[in-house]
């Protein structure tokens, strides 16, 4: 089976401080370090593990510059068998919809059975896998949790989790588009010594030309939504601490918590 | 003598008696060098390991824990009684060998045995025989009847290994029984015949087997005579081939084990030996992930344990409850080896270790605390193994998803808590802190001889911040320049590497090492063991590197360091060893030579105390581990604390400070217990000639806040 893991480069929440600049217009970026998407590295795990069982190969690809080859690698160390990085000054301020039409030519331009995307990106708006399906004409689940390949390699079956917990079982036909929730699998870890034995294999860039885009159509061009504020929500006010002997503080919590439907 | 003729003369069975042993001995020797050869094999085909070098060192350790038995006390009844039955087959040795020449030549005596010599030494073989025969009574009592704990068998472990035990203790009596009723049937006979042989050791086993055979007729003292000689033959042999099946083995290996045992303490052996660190990137598979990646030591271990269980006794993971023991880490190793490797038929290797015989919790669960390899009797390694088996798994990705956060935060920020380079050195920059102390950051700008290394849980976690700021006063009372690395600093990578995670270590020492050069300083203190640790053993030319206990012992004892008397002198001190600065380090003497300079201060021992410290719950790395446990170790620990009578445990460890602070509240002992730093309490009892500005700081009044 062929795959093709949608990836991107995020700001890692867990290890920065994030502030925003003097302008109110953006994250402070000086001093930020950088990860894969965590919903992303579900999915090339997810992708790993399929093509583990049934056969195949798994391409990582990314919409960005010259840095985001930094995460293309840790996932080919992963074990992705190629990455790709789609790159052109011409992709620069795409809205969600400009980096699904990046996505949709390349898938186009090659023969995938499935492709995945992260249900969302830590610093976006879980936009581009419903708008890449509909543009490949791909059927397509969102929230995946778990994942099953029926005989023939046709179809999934797969679960979608829904509101509450609960989760949605569906039969879906390949080829088709899935965005992966966090907590599908259990990613393997990438070791510094996995990325620097990767670290010289070349890794191909597409360009709009490559791609057969328009320049219009994506980059800041085309989008049709720009990002106006950035703004912190105000404080609210702090934790209640619950005073007392030990058995008191229990009970006022299990009564807290049944209140607030948290026990049942 | 007449009739009574020797086993080289007599006739077994048509058979003369010097044919027939010379064929038994020569059966019984070829099965023992084959199976010695087929035991060879996987030593053939596993790893390289260094251990030809530094042969007096080696020569010494032989003496000391071999033929000194130097651990064996440590367990005092099990102890003596190995001791005497160690003593006893030394000195039984050549008494063995001169029986089973006899078989051939009649006439045999070991040069120098002759005359006075010869008899004195058949009087302490005499004993030695008795002394092993009733040792090997009591062992299988105590094994029988009183059934210490640490012998238990794993679940589902075959019976026979149960019988075992018994079986080769009930060999080896046999085999003295044999060889007393051979000497005493011949000098039962010699007496009836008139002649006068050398006389038995009065009250030894052959003495009292020669006065119950007195009244016996010659013709049967010789048949008797003759059988126990082929009962002694035919023992000997058996147990001689039989050995290497079973814990008997380490008879033979443990002389080995214990001459190529690791010379270097605090130590983790190289991820391959005699490939380049650069070369490593290039590796196609590090660690141990089949049996064949072990080293022939390491595998030579397997064979040597004597399934004592002295280690797992010692195991603060074994004690709560944890997937591990390190005694079947052995065993299982060695039922492997048999297995794979059989003494008949072809070896078969190449199965994934982790997953069959080991799971990956119980290879995560050790904390490298070192208690079993210090009570090993026969030096046999576990933190290099344990080390190499997480190298093999990092390798395959099988990583814990608590520990790939901080490892990956490790990797992009240089500390586990994935918090900003630039905030590393904020703990020395409180206000009320900077007042009474202003820390220097060696950064070029600022030289000082000396650099503390703080490390990254003293540099961000909010309450261990307090052991940085008293370790920057105290150095500061004593008058000694020092300063920091502030952001260049990054974590020592201390349970980076023992966590498997070579690569990354190697990044972050060198990070370190360059920022330690660029420095320009010349000694190195810290108050943190694992850095002590890492920087001692892990890195290479740095400068010399103590431990801030080490630095206060030596200014006390200069009479650079006064203390005032505790406010409070009410309170029972203990201290808590923690793994890295005692038992790796043997630093025990300093922090209570400096407690017990502290006037009022009543300090108490715990019974596990000094080099069998137990583990409080591991540091670094360890603290983000979810463990599969019943309880936590730390747990354990204060309540050892509260049996001793302790009302405050001192340690000298930020890690142990964490687990010991939260297992004082999860014992349910707050207010009875208290938990401080040695740092931390030696700095609020200097006596200054002003009293510490530093109102907003923990340590402010003696003996107060220590307690609860």
């Amino acid at each position: 089976m062929e795959i093709l893991v949608c990836v991107r480069r995020v700001p890692d929440t867990s290890e920065n401080e994030i502030q925003l600049n003097s302008e109110q217009n953006d994250i402070e970026r000086d001093d930020l370090v950088y990860s894969v998407n965590e919903w992303d590295n579900y999915a090339v795990e997810e992708a790993l593990q399929i093509v583990g069982r049934l056969g195949g190969h798994v391409t990582v690809v990314t919409v960005g510059g010259e840095d985001d080859e930094e995460i293309l690698r840790r996932q080919m160390a992963m074990g992705a068998n190629h990455g790709v990085l789609l790159s052109d000054a011409a992709f620069e301020g795409s809205d969600g919809l400009g980096i699904a039409r990046i996505l949709a030519a390349f898938v186009k331009k090659g023969s995938y059975d499935l492709v995945l995307t992260g249900v969302q990106a830590e610093d976006g708006g879980a936009a581009v896998g419903g708008m890449l399906a509909a543009m490949l004409d791909y059927p397509f689940a969102s929230l995946v949790n778990a994942v099953e390949v029926l005989d023939g390699a046709r179809a999934l079956r797969v679960s979608r989790e829904i509101e509450g917990g609960n989760r949605e079982i569906s039969e879906i036909d390949l080829p088709c588009v899935l965005s992966i929730q966090t907590g599908i699998n259990e990613p393997r870890y990438v070791g510094m010594r996995g990325i620097r034995q990767v670290a010289s294999i070349p890794i191909p860039t597409h360009g709009a030309a490559d791609l057969g885009l328009a320049a219009g159509a994506v980059g800041a061009a085309g989008a049709k939504v720009t990002r106006e504020d950035y703004f912190v929500p105000p404080a609210g006010k702090g934790a209640e601490m619950l005073q007392g002997k030990r058995d008191e503080v229990v009970d006022k919590l299990v009564e807290l918590l049944a209140a607030k439907g948290g026990l049942k | 003598m007449d009739g009574f003729l020797p086993p080289a003369q007599a006739t077994f069975w048509l058979i003369q008696g010097r044919t027939l042993f010379w064929i038994l001995h020569l059966l019984g020797l070829a099965c023992f060098l084959y199976i010695a050869a087929r035991r060879f094999v996987p030593l053939m085909r596993a790893e390289r390991d260094v251990r030809f070098d530094r042969p007096l060192q080696r020569l010494g350790k032989v003496a000391q824990f071999w033929f000194g038995q130097w651990k064996h006390p440590r367990y005092p009844l099990a102890g003596a009684i190995h001791i005497l039955v160690f003593a006893g087959f030394l000195l039984l040795a050549t008494r063995a060998f001169t029986v089973l020449i006899h078989g051939v030549n009649e006439d045999f005596v070991v040069p120098g045995l002759t005359g006075w010599a010869g008899r004195a030494y058949a009087l302490v073989t005499h004993y030695a025989a008795t002394v092993v025969f009733l040792c090997m009574v009591v062992a299988a009592v105590r094994r029988l009847v009183f059934k210490p704990a640490r012998y238990a068998l794993p679940e589902g472990a075959s019976p026979r290994r149960a019988l075992d035990a018994i079986f080769l203790l009930g060999l080896i009596a046999a085999l003295m029984l044999a060889d007393a009723v051979y000497e005493a049937s011949e000098a039962a006979a010699h007496a009836q015949l008139g002649h006068h042989g050398a006389p038995l050791g009065a009250l030894s086993m052959p003495w009292m087997l020669e006065k119950a055979f007195a009244s016996a007729s010659v013709p049967a003292l010789h048949r008797t005579y003759l059988g126990a000689y082929l009962a002694h033959e035919i023992l000997f042999f058996f147990l001689l081939c039989y050995r290497p099946f079973g814990i008997q083995f380490h008879v033979e290996t443990s002389l080995f084990s214990v001459y190529f045992a690791k010379l270097d303490r605090g130590t983790v052996k190289p991820v391959k030996w005699g490939v380049s660190e650069e070369q490593l990137a290039q590796a196609k598979s590090i660690g141990v992930k089949t049996f064949e990646d072990f080293t022939w030591k390491h595998i030579l271990d397997f064979y040597s344990c004597a399934d004592c269980g002295r280690c797992s006794d010692n195991c603060p993971a074994n004690a709560v409850g944890r997937p591990l023991s390190p005694r079947f880490i052995t065993t299982k190793g060695r039922d492997y080896s048999f297995e794979h490797y059989p003494v008949a038929g072809t070896a078969r290797n190449g199965t994934p270790l982790i997953g069959s015989i080991y799971s990956e919790d119980e290879i995560w669960s050790c904390t490298t605390c070192g208690a079993c390899e210090e009570e090993c009797p026969l030096l046999i390694e576990y933190i290099d193994k344990i080390v190499d088996l997480r190298r093999g798994m990092v390798d395959e990705g099988k990583v814990p998803q608590s520990l790939q956060k901080p490892l990956k935060a490790l990797e992009s920020r240089g500390n586990p808590y994935g918090k900003m380079e630039k905030k590393r050195a904020d703990w020395a920059r409180a206000k009320e802190f900077r007042q009474t102390c202003e820390v220097a950051t060696l950064d070029g700008s600022q030289r000082a001889a000396t650099l503390y290394f703080v490390d990254s849980i003293t540099s961000f976690d909010d309450r261990m911040q307090s052991i940085g700021r008293a370790t920057a006063r105290i150095l500061d009372h004593v008058g000694e320049p020092f300063g920091i690395l502030g952001a260049a600093e990054k974590d020592s990578g201390h349970e980076v590497r023992r966590f498997g995670e070579e690569t990354l270590f190697m990044a972050l020492r060198d990070h370190n090492v360059e920022a330690i050069k660029a420095s320009g300083a010349t000694r190195i203190v810290t108050a943190d063991p694992h850095a002590f640790n890492a920087l001692r053993h892990d890195y290479r030319d740095v400068p010399p590197i103590e431990h801030i206990s080490q630095v206060i012992a030596r200014q006390v004892k200069a009479g650079r360091i006064a203390f005032a008397p505790l406010a409070d002198s009410q309170p029972t001190y203990t201290f808590h060893d923690p793994c890295y600065l005692g038992r790796h380090n043997r630093v025990y003497d300093d922090p209570r030579e400096v407690l017990d300079a502290i006037p009022g201060l009543k300090r108490v021992e715990m019974d596990r105390c000094r080099d069998r410290s137990f583990c409080c719950g591991g540091g670094g790395l360890m603290l983000f581990y979810e463990p599969k446990e019943d309880q936590r170790m730390g747990v354990l620990r204060v309540k050892m604390a509260a049996e001793a009578g302790a009302d405050v445990i001192v340690t000298a460890c930020p890690f142990c400070l964490v687990n010991v602070e939260d297992a004082i509240k999860v014992a349910g002992l707050e207010g009875r217990l208290g938990a401080v730093d040695l740092a931390e309490l030696v700095d609020r009892q200097i006596a200054r000639p002003a009293p510490p500005a530093a109102p907003g700081e923990a340590p402010a009044g003696p003996g107060r806040d220590v307690v609860m």
